[in-house]
């Protein structure tokens, strides 16, 4: 297909910890075929040339944590014909949104010595909480296989292969043996989405979730095997990440 | 490949020349696969040498429990199946069809080129060979031949390895599938340990497997060899861990999609695939097409999909089954009746591996009996012959 001007390519970062954006700068061996497939025109993170918009596609990091972030968000959607969160923290909240459970000001106070200058807000909320989203790359960080596969696709409008199965089926293609049968190390990969391609498990590490829930998780099912595998309820709270502990009324 | 001719051949060969064995079939230009220990368990690699086999090792298996354990002698094959089946050489997790490149008159499509390699499979279990044989019949004939599967199977040859001991998640004598090898096999192995003597009681089923056979120091075994091999697979027999009564299986399936026990074990299925990945008749192929960033080179994929995905029964406006109970239901329905009314044989060979490996512990011998509770053979009302669909 004949492509008149090359697509431009937005980069935006929100509450979040750069790490999905340097996913793009890492993506060394293909960085400079997407250097030539698109126009970069908006990445602060690699340079300071900022091209106005609007944009043809935008990347957008990190959650919604401040006022300033939830007015902001609304103006890269209206800048942006295509807009992708890449990452856990724009999908689902991040680390940050440990304080969805808590009261805030408690942090705020602890963590800052002048806390009057501090002006946040009581939620971390995912990007498609306040305007709509096209796509997600979930992840902390992103693949960056996953990141250049949705480029590609987008730039040769073909459906993306990205699949919302769990891990298990990543370490099965890719020939690891499952940690939880053979050696009784607990893993969230039954229920974790799919993505990174299995790496934890294939280095004798149990799946932590960072992709998040896969499509139909049971996590009530892995949690009782986690418990025969001797994991504590605490830690079973934790791992289930949104999962609100009873007595911390979320 | 087994031929065609009726050349029949048993011998016996004292341990240490299984090396020989494996010289033989390795000079016959074919690459060793066999059982290795990795990973805290038992998979299949390539091997080059007899050392490189699990000697000495055995097996715990249990509901979603896999534990290494030794023994005190030097058996090379006295553990039952492992982690990965045979279906990882034959139908492989992940395959490129074909790639294709822009030019100026649209796309010059290359055929993927790779040379079949010729493979022996080294310690294939009668329940693992049953499973190559049902895969033969969905896979090399009929609506769903394909070529890929046929090319690597006819450069395949089969070292079958009986067996002597269960494990605890197998039920190969309910399905009729063990625990000896009955065909399929280039040469079937019986290995026997009384006291000091570690030897292989041998069989021959192909031209070739007789000729690599007779390439090796062997004797004619004796009346005490013959029993000695029927003992040690008698002796697996009675070990077997599970069973499954398989009276009227197909009909009491899909008689009782609505039994309530489907919503017990959903409550436990986590939908995560791994069943599907471990049993060594699942088939299920997805297709996925990748481009580069300019859109020069594309490829035409080929992965191992699973009916426990949501994108599995994807069709216009949504999943057709949702519901982690849809899929379990479809998937056991399929292994132990409908496969009945494709292939005309069951999908299950009782290698045990879905209820080792499911991570929440199910046990499709123990879901299969719950089903027939209350469903005794016999007292249902028939239903319609079924008819063999998909097999030319």
């Amino acid at each position: 297909m004949a492509r008149h001007a090359k697509p431009r390519l937005a980069v935006w970062k929100f509450s979040s910890c750069d790490g999905c954006q340097l996913s793009l700068l890492d993506c060394e061996d293909e960085l400079l075929a997407v250097a030539g497939a698109v126009e970069i025109a908006n990445f602060p993170e690699a340079s300071r040339a900022i091209g106005k918009g609007p944009y043809d596609l935008s990347l957008v990091e990190g959650s919604i944590t401040t006022p300033h972030d939830a007015e902001r968000i609304h103006r890269v959607r209206r800048l942006s014909k295509f807009l992708i969160t890449i990452g856990a923290c724009a999908t689902a909240g991040g680390i940050q949104a440990l304080r969805n459970f808590h009261d805030v000001r408690s942090y705020i106070s602890a963590v800052y010595p002048s806390p009057e200058f501090i002006e946040t807000l009581s939620k971390s909320t995912p990007i498609s909480d306040h305007v709509k989203v096209d796509m997600e790359l979930r992840g902390c960080p992103i693949n960056k296989y996953q990141l250049v596969e949705i480029l590609s696709a987008i730039l040769n409008k073909r459906k993306p292969g990205i699949s919302s199965h769990s891990v298990c089926i990543e370490c099965k293609r890719r020939g690891t043996v499952c940690l939880m049968v053979a050696q009784g190390i607990p893993c969230l990969g039954p229920v974790t989405h799919a993505g990174c391609g299995a790496i934890c498990p294939s280095y004798n590490r149990g799946c932590y979730g960072c992709f998040g829930p896969k499509e139909t998780p049971n996590t009530e099912s892995l949690a009782a095997q986690l418990t025969v595998l001797g994991v504590s309820d605490p830690d079973i709270v934790r791992a289930r990440g949104r999962a609100p502990h009873p007595d911390q009324g979320a | 490949m087994p031929g065609n001719d009726s050349h029949h051949r048993s011998a016996t060969f004292e341990s240490e020349r299984l090396q020989s064995l494996l010289d033989a079939v390795q000079s016959r230009g074919y690459e060793i696969l066999g059982p290795r220990v990795r990973d805290n368990t038992i998979v299949l690699d390539r091997l080059s040498s007899i050392t490189e086999l699990p000697t000495g090792a055995g097996a715990e298996q249990n509901n979603a429990r896999f534990r290494m354990t030794s023994r005190p002698d030097q058996a090379f094959f006295s553990f039952t199946v492992g982690a990965q089946s045979w279906k990882n050489y034959l139908h492989e997790p992940t395959l490129r069809l074909w790639s294709a490149r822009r030019d100026q008159n649209g796309f010059q499509i290359d055929a993927n080129q790779s040379l079949p390699r010729k493979q022996a499979f080294v310690g294939v279990r009668p329940c693992e060979l049953n499973a190559i044989l049902a895969l033969d019949r969905v896979l090399l004939h009929g609506v769903s031949a394909d070529s890929a599967y046929r090319s690597r199977r006819e450069n395949t040859l089969i070292v079958a390895v009986d067996c002597g001991v269960a494990g605890g998640t197998c039920f190969c004598t309910s399905m009729g599938t063990g625990p000896r090898a009955s065909s399929g096999y280039d040469l079937a192995l019986t290995e026997i340990i009384e006291g000091d003597r570690h030897y292989f009681a041998a069989r021959a089923e192909s031209e070739l497997g007789a000729e690599i056979l007779d390439g090796i120091p062997h004797s004619v075994p004796t009346e005490a060899e013959r029993a000695a091999a029927e003992n040690v697979v008698a002796r697996a027999a009675g070990q077997m861990g599970r069973s499954v009564n398989t009276t009227s299986i197909r009909d009491l399936l899909v008689r009782n999609p609505s039994h309530p026990r489907w919503d017990q074990v959903a409550t436990r299925c986590m939908t995560c695939g791994n069943c599907t990945m471990v049993c060594p008749t699942c088939f299920c192929t997805t297709i996925t097409d990748v481009t580069d960033l300019t859109g020069e080179h594309a490829e035409h994929r080929r992965l191992w999909d699973s009916c426990f995905t949501l994108d599995y029964s994807y069709i216009h406006g949504g999943a057709v089954r949702s519901s982690a109970k849809s899929r379990f239901r479809q998937w056991l329905t399929h292994k132990f009746g409908t496969w009945f009314d494709q292939f005309g044989q069951s999908g299950c060979v009782g290698c045990g591996r879905c209820i080792t490996w499911c991570p929440a512990g199910i046990d499709v011998t123990e879901e299969l009996a719950a089903l027939r509770e209350g469903n005794p053979p016999g007292t249902s009302p028939p239903i319609g012959k079924e008819t063999p669909r998909g097999i030319a």
